[in-house]
């Protein structure tokens, strides 16, 4: 088992199971975003409840000891990527086809994961500095205080995060930038998803069809997830 | 009646291994619509000959879609523009009077040019050789009917022992993979009794010996299975990918 890495279908694996455990991530990044239009429905004040859930996320101790592998699982899945591109590149050639290539019918996301992936690091950059940093280290400028219920335990004193993030999508250029990063991102997993579940074995005649209907869904809900919560927050809680 | 068509050809030319290489313009005449592709280079050939030049090497042999031997990437297609055939089984008649085409050789790192149009694709058989058979044991003849066999499993074992090993899906690839080739050949034994007793060993092997020549990694495009001329499945390469991991996984 000890070469396993080193071969080719062990260096997918890894980029397989790290994509897997960060549309995981995704999925829960989504449901603590949609707190940010939600606090209406459950009878909150506006911030209330993404005040909260960053709380929670900021505070609570499991999340504590995956946070560190969290932000491994992107730095294995962005290495590997650039190690497996060049390998595939060096084993292309340099010579091209000159008529090129009218292979049809190929899903065009396929093709270009790589461009996908350096534009989704551009904007988790941006992602980063906007909020990250800032709540996390406090590197260009402190979050407010605020005061908010939180799990049951009633109101604790915390971070505004609500604020800033409130703030930040006031920039119509800021939203916009992040539909693009968000609309890329399902591009991205539209091809990852079932490409994951390939990669581990687990596929067949009949599971990949299946598989490449539950990643689009997976993908779609998660970019236009995004992508509409930014938006709404533009034209609702401004 | 029959119809015929004139063509201009772009050939790439490269007189060996070493030499650079480059496209030289033919113009071939009166080409019947009924013939097939390599005919029809036959037919330059004869022309390039009796005009005291040299003739455009290319791979050939059974010229019924059986040997694998006929490559070329004909206008953006391995096998040209038609579906689930080989070179040899391509109509003229898929091509427009006055067109151009455009004919190269497999691009690969793996598999590098010899002459003109002919690659060698000895990587193919170095990787057969490190697993791809079932090790024979002598002895009687078993019954057949004493090996049960669904007739789905049968099925599948069939279909990806349709392949030919042509290398076509290499030359689709933008990773220069094979593993739509090794795949089929894991799955074919790996599928039935007598090859599942060492299709662990087998699937170490035979990739092994792929990442060892050079070959590049799979990123699921699928552009092998649509120019394969045999039309093997990529769920094939979803079987190598579960064979391998768990043989792995027991050493």
């Amino acid at each position: 088992m000890a070469n396993l890495f080193s071969s080719s279908i062990g260096k997918k694996l890894i980029m397989s199971l790290s994509g897997l455990f960060l549309i995981l991530f995704l999925l829960i990044h989504l449901t603590i975003n949609s707190f940010l239009l939600l606090d209406g429905v459950f009878g909150f004040e506006e911030g209330q409840m993404f005040n909260a859930g960053a709380h929670f996320m900021g505070t609570f101790p499991l999340i504590k000891i995956v946070e560190p592998i969290l932000g491994l699982g992107f730095l294995i899945h962005i290495v590997y990527s650039l190690i497996l591109s060049f390998q595939n590149m060096k084993a292309r050639g340099s010579a091209k086809y000159a008529s090129g290539s009218k292979t049809q019918d190929v899903e065009w996301t396929s093709k270009n994961m790589l461009p996908l992936g350096i534009a989704l690091l551009a904007f988790l950059a941006v992602h980063l500095v906007n909020f990250w940093l800032k709540i996390k280290f406090g590197i260009g400028g402190h979050p407010a205080e605020a005061e908010f219920p939180y799990l049951g335990t009633g109101m604790v004193h915390g971070e505004d995060a609500y604020a800033l993030v409130n703030a930040a999508f006031g920039n119509i250029l800021l939203v916009l930038c992040y539909v693009v990063g968000s609309i890329a991102l399902a591009f991205h997993l539209s091809h990852g998803f079932w490409s994951s579940f390939q990669t581990i074995g687990w596929n067949n005649q009949i599971w990949m069809q299946r598989l490449k209907v539950i990643g689009n869904i997976i993908a779609w809900v998660i970019g236009l997830g995004f992508a509409v919560i930014a938006v709404g927050q533009y034209l609702f809680f401004q | 009646m029959e119809k015929t068509i004139n063509l201009t050809l772009k050939v790439w030319r490269q007189k060996d291994a070493k030499a650079k290489g480059g496209f030289e313009t033919y113009k071939v005449n009166n080409i019947s619509t009924d013939s097939s592709f390599l005919e029809m280079l036959d037919v330059l050939n004869e022309q390039l000959i009796s005009e005291g030049q040299e003739p455009v090497a290319f791979d050939h042999d059974c010229r019924e879609g059986i040997c694998g031997m006929c490559s070329l990437y004909i206008n953006g297609h391995p096998h040209g523009p038609d579906d689930d055939i080989t070179t040899c089984q391509l109509h003229m008649r898929k091509f427009k009077d006055g067109e151009t085409v455009t004919i190269e050789p497999w691009r690969s790192a793996a598999f590098p040019v010899i002459k003109d149009l002919i690659v060698n694709r000895h990587a193919f058989d170095e990787i057969m050789a490190a697993g791809g058979y079932v090790s024979v044991s002598t002895g009687g003849v078993p019954d057949a009917n004493a090996i049960p066999i669904p007739k789905p499993i049968a099925d599948e074992a069939m279909d990806a022992a349709s392949c030919i090993g042509c290398g076509a899906c290499v030359a689709a690839c933008k990773n220069g993979s094979a593993m739509l080739f090794v795949s089929a050949k894991v799955s074919q034994l790996a599928l039935l009794p007598q090859g599942k007793a060492e299709a662990s060993r087998r699937a170490k092997a035979m990739v092994a010996k792929m990442d060892e020549l050079g070959f590049g990694a799979c990123t699921n495009t699928g552009a092998c299975e649509i120019e394969c001329p045999k039309g093997i499945s990529i769920a094939n390469i979803a079987r190598l990918n579960r064979e391998f991991l768990s043989a792995k996984l027991k050493d």
